[in-house]
């Protein structure tokens, strides 16, 4: 074990800190929610420049080679100002996926596109009644000669409105719930019988339900009715991330805290010098140290090969980190006070991210659940 | 950066799983699997074994019989001693009196004092607290005045752990009652037990055990070879010593092991016509304390090997997180523990035990949880107490 971000790795940060510190205060970032896709197409093609779009991806498809440590340090720096661009769909869950199951043929058609800024990708596998079991798909996928049909609809599919290409789950064989016979397609959005409904999620995000009618499609990604491991696999990607996003966004809520409990007055003194808050702050810095801790678990976790270690070590990530996320964020916005109430100061933007994390392929009562199974 | 556990400690963690299972006596083991609380003899038996394996200084430098670990290989050690069970190297030997030593004593004192420590052929007790200086350890009274080549001590101490069974105390007196400010009239003597004029008196404990005691003072000569560092510079030696404490003071190991028993134990307990077990609220709560346990783990990695790179001489404030987050899990460990035992956990079953002529493990264990439920309730008290430690955080991370 060895904690210490290398020369590389501190490099890395310190570039994409001077990005954001750049480009993303609050007021700019509220300018970009403000644009019809929700985000910047700017700041999109600054982060291909700074070469993050391909930061994860080996370097003969156009990437940087990063790990999983790299990504994490990226996320954390992402989380710390709230980043809203489709990095999250795109890179990390539609890289995982093309990295974990693409052909060749696919890394090269794919990878490169996503590096350079041109390529989004969206992971259309939700539907309504799944809630959070990956394993719960009704969508149908038909064999009609060398392409599949493709039927049914997919719900909270994160910036879907915008992607251009669609990893969508889709049952080729058996009932709902089987682990067996769930395939992946890679859909464009385009394809006719594709509709989207974009719309704005609580954390000023954009998704999209997305309903498939007699969609021909004619590429698969990974073998037909094994899909369910590479979808698992996709989704551990996505934890790691959004633990790692949680982390910073706890950071920067753990900062405005402290800094207004310096500035607030109250009974002739700043609130920070009564020991009540101190104490309150003391607990919320312990609380994100130990959902960093779980994030740096979720990320060493990616790099194990037991399917079940990790599967376990991602579960246990997931409660601690949405744990730590919850109760950080609703004691920023109690220490805030009414302030920390309104829309325009940004500690409740953190605490909406925070919430929308937490129940994102599972809130922490489910991998719990999970956990509590397994106890023997 | 690389987050995974490299061949060579896991490979580190066998050695010193195999090394403890083949040589740990198997009568302490059988005692303290049961969850009863090593004796004296049980403690000093096992740490001579692991100092002639030349694993007792865990993290002194090799040249005074450390073992050179890694800070990372110390938890690793800590961890599987903890869970095996076997009895915990001293911490007033290993942990505190050996450091401060190797950091500020001088040779004579370290030649005299180290070894010893490490084979624990003397045993060391801690005299801070007074019953006006608990929190507040830096209004301490105890006096020792320079009368030629000694001090002379007078003053109580008070919650000194194991004083009875002590051959050697370290002591923070006040030098200087006329210092600036408080913290710079004390000194940090080194005094031993059977100088006359010292009065140990027995403070029974709510587990009904015999841990803790006062310690009275009265006209006692120390020799001034037995300061040390500089006289009236001990609150640095005791903030020193202090930090080093937190390190260890997480006792993960300890909780771990307290989760598996409770989880062996719930198999042959019954709640609502089914085994404990199956019980799914117990279930939960399992899996919640492993969340907890792991998160802490974590952390206690990254806090000891930043401590390591760091140079390790200043108390990394980050040490705070482990006494807070593990003292609370050594707690809520316990707690689930007599849980599991439930209406078994009542009784004060010693006699009764002795009487049987068949032993039932299962009573046995259930009794002996209670031991350690009652005693940890210390653990938020000792070293700080929690809400010191807070205090730390607020200032020394929070900076306010």
């Amino acid at each position: 074990m060895d904690f210490e971000p290398s020369d590389d790795q501190r490099l890395l940060i310190e570039s994409v800190s001077r990005m954001l510190a750049d480009n993303y205060s609050f007021a700019q970032r509220k300018t970009y929610i403000a644009t019809p896709e929700g985000w910047s197409t700017a700041m999109w093609s600054q982060l291909a420049e700074l070469g993050l779009l391909g930061l994860p991806f080996p370097e003969q498809y156009g990437g940087y080679g990063g790990g999983p440590q790299e990504t994490m340090l990226v996320m954390q720096a992402f989380g710390r100002v709230l980043v809203v661009e489709p990095y999250f769909p795109t890179v990390i869950l539609g890289g995982a996926a093309i990295m974990a199951a693409g052909t060749d043929a696919q890394k090269q058609a794919i990878l490169p596109a996503i590096a350079e800024g041109s390529l989004k990708m969206a992971f259309a596998h939700s539907e309504r009644q799944a809630r959070y079991d990956l394993n719960d798909v009704v969508t149908t996928a038909k064999k009609d000669g060398d392409a599949w049909i493709l039927d049914g609809s997919k719900t909270v599919v994160a910036h879907g409105d915008s992607a251009d290409k669609l990893i969508v789950s889709a049952r080729t064989s058996g009932e709902r719930y089987d682990t067996d016979g769930i395939t992946l397609f890679l859909v464009d959005t385009n394809a006719q019988g594709v509709a989207r409904r974009g719309y704005i999620t609580r954390d000023e995000s954009r998704a999209a339900d997305i309903s498939l009618s007699n969609v021909r499609v004619t590429e698969v990604l990974g073998t037909p009715g094994k899909g369910l491991a590479i979808v698992e696999k996709i989704v551990e990607a996505g934890i790691a991330a959004t633990a790692a996003e949680t982390v910073g966004a706890m950071e920067a809520m753990n900062e405005m805290t402290l800094e207004y409990s310096k500035t607030r007055v109250q009974f002739g003194n700043p609130i920070g010098t009564y020991q009540v808050v101190q104490h309150r702050m003391a607990d919320m810095f312990m609380t994100a140290e130990q959902g960093r801790s779980m994030a740096m678990l979720a990320t060493m976790s990616l790099e194990n090969d037991d399917p079940a270690e990790r599967a376990h070590d991602m579960a246990m990530a997931k409660v601690g980190v949405g744990q730590a996320g919850r109760y950080v964020s609703q004691s920023a916005v109690q220490m805030h006070g009414g302030i920390g109430m309104t829309e325009e100061y940004a500690v409740g933007h953190y605490f909406r991210r925070c919430m929308v994390i937490e129940r994102l392929f599972g809130d922490p009562a489910y991998y719990l659940q999970r956990l509590a199974d397994e106890v023997a | 950066m690389d987050l995974r556990f490299t061949p060579e400690e896991i490979a580190f963690r066998e050695e010193v799983r195999t090394f403890i299972r083949e040589s740990l006596p198997a009568d302490i083991h059988a005692r303290m699997k049961l969850g009863h609380s090593p004796s004296k003899e049980d403690i000093v038996r096992w740490q001579r074994i692991l100092n002639a394996k030349g694993w007792a200084g865990l993290s002194w430098p090799k040249e005074w019989g450390g073992t050179g670990w890694t800070a990372i290989q110390k938890m690793i050690f800590l961890e599987e001693n903890q869970m095996a069970p076997a009895p915990e190297l001293s911490s007033f030997n290993i942990t505190m009196i050996g450091p401060v030593l190797i950091q500020f004593g001088t040779e004579a004192q370290k030649k005299r004092f180290l070894p010893r420590a490490a084979n624990i052929d003397d045993w060391w007790c801690q005299g801070f607290s007074e019953p006006g200086a608990g929190s507040d350890l830096a209004s301490l009274k105890t006096a020792a005045k320079l009368e030629g080549d000694h001090y002379v001590v007078n003053g109580q101490k008070i919650w000194t752990s194991t004083a009875h069974m002590a051959d050697w105390c370290f002591l923070l007196v006040r030098t200087n009652p006329n210092a600036r400010k408080r913290q710079e009239g004390i000194s940090f003597i080194l005094v031993d037990m059977k100088t006359p004029g010292i009065t140990v008196r027995p403070i029974l404990s709510i587990d009904g055990a015999h841990h803790l005691n006062e310690v009275f003072f009265d006209d006692v000569k120390v020799p001034t070879e037995n300061l040390v560092h500089q006289e009236n510079k001990g609150w640095d030696v005791a903030k020193f010593l202090l930090g080093n404490e937190r390190t260890g003071i997480a006792r993960l190991g300890k909780s771990k092991e307290r989760v598996n028993a409770s989880i062996d134990m719930a198999h042959h307990v019954n709640a609502n016509g089914r085994p404990l077990i199956n019980d799914p609220v117990f279930r939960q709560r399992v899996a919640q304390l492993q969340v907890d346990m792991k998160a802490l783990e974590i952390t206690q990695y990254r806090v000891v090997s930043a401590h390591d790179k760091a140079g390790g001489d200043r108390p990394d404030p980050l040490s705070s997180v482990l006494k807070v987050k593990g003292t609370e899990l050594l707690q809520a460990t316990t707690e689930l523990a007599i849980d599991v035992a439930g209406p078994m956990a009542t009784p004060i079953w010693a006699q009764e035990l002795a009487a049987m002529n068949e032993p039932d493990d299962m009573l046995e264990a259930s009794s002996a949880s209670v031991g350690s439920y009652l005693f940890l309730r210390a653990a938020s008290i000792y070293g700080g107490t929690n809400e010191i430690q807070k205090n730390i955080l607020t200032k020394a991370v929070l900076g306010l």
